[in-house]
């Protein structure tokens, strides 16, 4: 296993939509990652489910969900620099 | 013995319940649960009382939630509720039901999945998505959709569905296969001669008599039909009818010659009650005969219609029969449908109507 050293921590915003389906969710955890698809993989075994609610099956991110690292939006591929600040918003949407 | 009779419905804007006694007069209005979350169907489990939402949201995708302390706390699940890698995902779920502990659900686009465990995990049925006839499967209008569930209340290995616009499907052995029953509906939509093809039918909604489980109804994008062998034939009993167009159909808890349907005006004539008078239309001879019930519904500048599971009855005796509108309003007859009130009104367009009666 592929050791965890602090400066692959990255610090992720969690939308306070998404915040409301998990209970006890934190609002900014801090995720050891080196992709958005790592990232996500850490949030759904912290609170699992999570995954769902992020991306479909396809596997992608939701057409509807943004995910932005460094303030550009990024897809599952995108790499995680060390330290890096992750944003995930909910996009203009619903009806 | 002091009887709760609860009206679950689902709404583009989340789930919400009302809460009655026996006499049906009064109801307090509760919701929306599931964080607004569109909700297209709403029911309960009668053995537990535990309530299973399914829907889908524009942003976090589709889940059942559920609630075992009627409605008043939440969890939501979608372990399992996907297909494989590269399909199209699933937007939404559309229809569940519950059978001996199993709970089902219908989903967009059309699959079904099965749950052991009270909604928790999810596994598909597959023989249905290997149907060889599913590439030709094509969406109506509200998309490609599994949108009845029809359990055999003793046989564990029956079950039919509804598909739209794929038709009425059944399975006898456990869901492994399954076999087209469409025999005798009609595809206006299609060229002349091949109006009763095997299948591709735009079936809205599927419901079994009670007591009865050989003896189907359909209503049907194209008329409304009886079928007395399972759905290996069906008649049509639009006849005395304003139209041939609508969505819910609707079975009495006892009586497995009553059905109530709500007619529109058309598919493509707007799709609202006939002239801007609403009424709930009867029979109680299996379709033979229908009588408009109208007292206490808007008889003038009407123009809702009622969705394919927006409309239930109730089991008590007499029976409640319940239709929720696509413009937000809830009526509700305590008397079989002779008579109408409006037990809720600016709601959310509704998209489910169900009920459970709970002897405390």
């Amino acid at each position: 296993m592929r050791s965890s050293p602090a400066d692959e921590h990255v610090t992720v915003v969690l939308p306070s939509a998404l915040m409301r389906l998990f209970p006890g969710c934190e609002r900014e955890p801090a995720i050891c990652a080196t992709s958005v698809r790592e990232m996500v993989d850490a949030l759904d075994r912290r609170w699992p489910g999570i995954r769902d609610r992020l991306c479909d099956s396809t596997p992608r991110v939701r057409l509807h969900i943004n995910i932005f690292v460094e303030g550009e939006r990024a897809a599952l591929e995108t790499p995680l620099p060390p330290g890096a600040e992750v944003v995930i918003m909910t996009a203009i949407s619903g009806g | 013995m002091a009887t709760r009779v609860l009206v679950l419905l689902g709404t583009k804007k989340g789930a919400f319940t009302l809460e009655s006694d026996a006499a049906r007069r009064s109801w307090s209005l509760r919701g929306p649960f599931c964080e607004t979350w569109p909700m297209n169907h709403v029911i309960a489990d009668p053995a537990s009382g535990t309530i299973y939402a399914g829907g889908g949201n524009e942003w976090f995708g589709a889940a059942v939630w559920k609630s075992a302390d009627l409605g008043r706390t939440w969890t939501h699940s979608s372990d399992g509720l996907a297909y494989e890698a590269g399909e199209d995902a699933i937007s939404s779920v559309w229809s569940l039901a519950s059978r001996n502990g199993q709970l089902y659900a219908g989903v967009q686009p059309a699959g079904l999945f099965v749950s052991d465990d009270h909604g928790q995990t999810w596994a598909q049925v597959a023989g249905l998505r290997e149907h060889p006839t599913r590439p030709k499967w094509q969406p109506g209008g509200a998309g490609l959709i599994l949108h009845s569930i029809v359990p055999h209340p003793a046989d564990p290995d029956q079950m039919w569905i509804g598909i739209s616009a794929a038709g009425v499907f059944h399975t006898a052995d456990g869901g492994r296969t399954w076999e087209p029953r469409n025999s005798g509906t009609r595809c206006d939509f299609l060229p002349e001669a091949e109006r009763y093809p095997e299948f591709g039918q735009c079936v809205h909604c599927l419901v079994m008599a009670p007591d009865q489980p050989d003896r189907l109804y359909q209503q049907n994008h194209c008329g409304m039909y009886r079928s007395e062998d399972g759905g290996q034939h069906w008649e049509s009993i639009e006849a005395g009818l304003p139209s041939s167009f609508g969505f819910p159909a609707v079975t009495h808890p006892r009586d497995p010659s009553t059905l109530y349907l709500l007619p529109l005006n058309g598919d493509i004539a707007g799709r609202y009650v006939p002239e801007g008078k609403a009424a709930v239309w009867r029979t109680r001879d299996g379709g033979a005969r229908w009588e408009a019930m109208r007292n206490g519904l808007p008889q003038e500048n009407a123009f809702f219609g009622v969705l394919r599971q927006a409309m239930a009855a109730d089991r008590l005796d007499p029976a409640g029969v319940y239709a929720g509108t696509n413009t937000g309003t809830l009526f509700a007859s305590a008397d079989e449908g002779e008579s109408w009130t409006s037990i809720a009104q600016h709601l959310p367009p509704i998209l489910s109507v169900e009920t459970l009666v709970i002897d405390a």
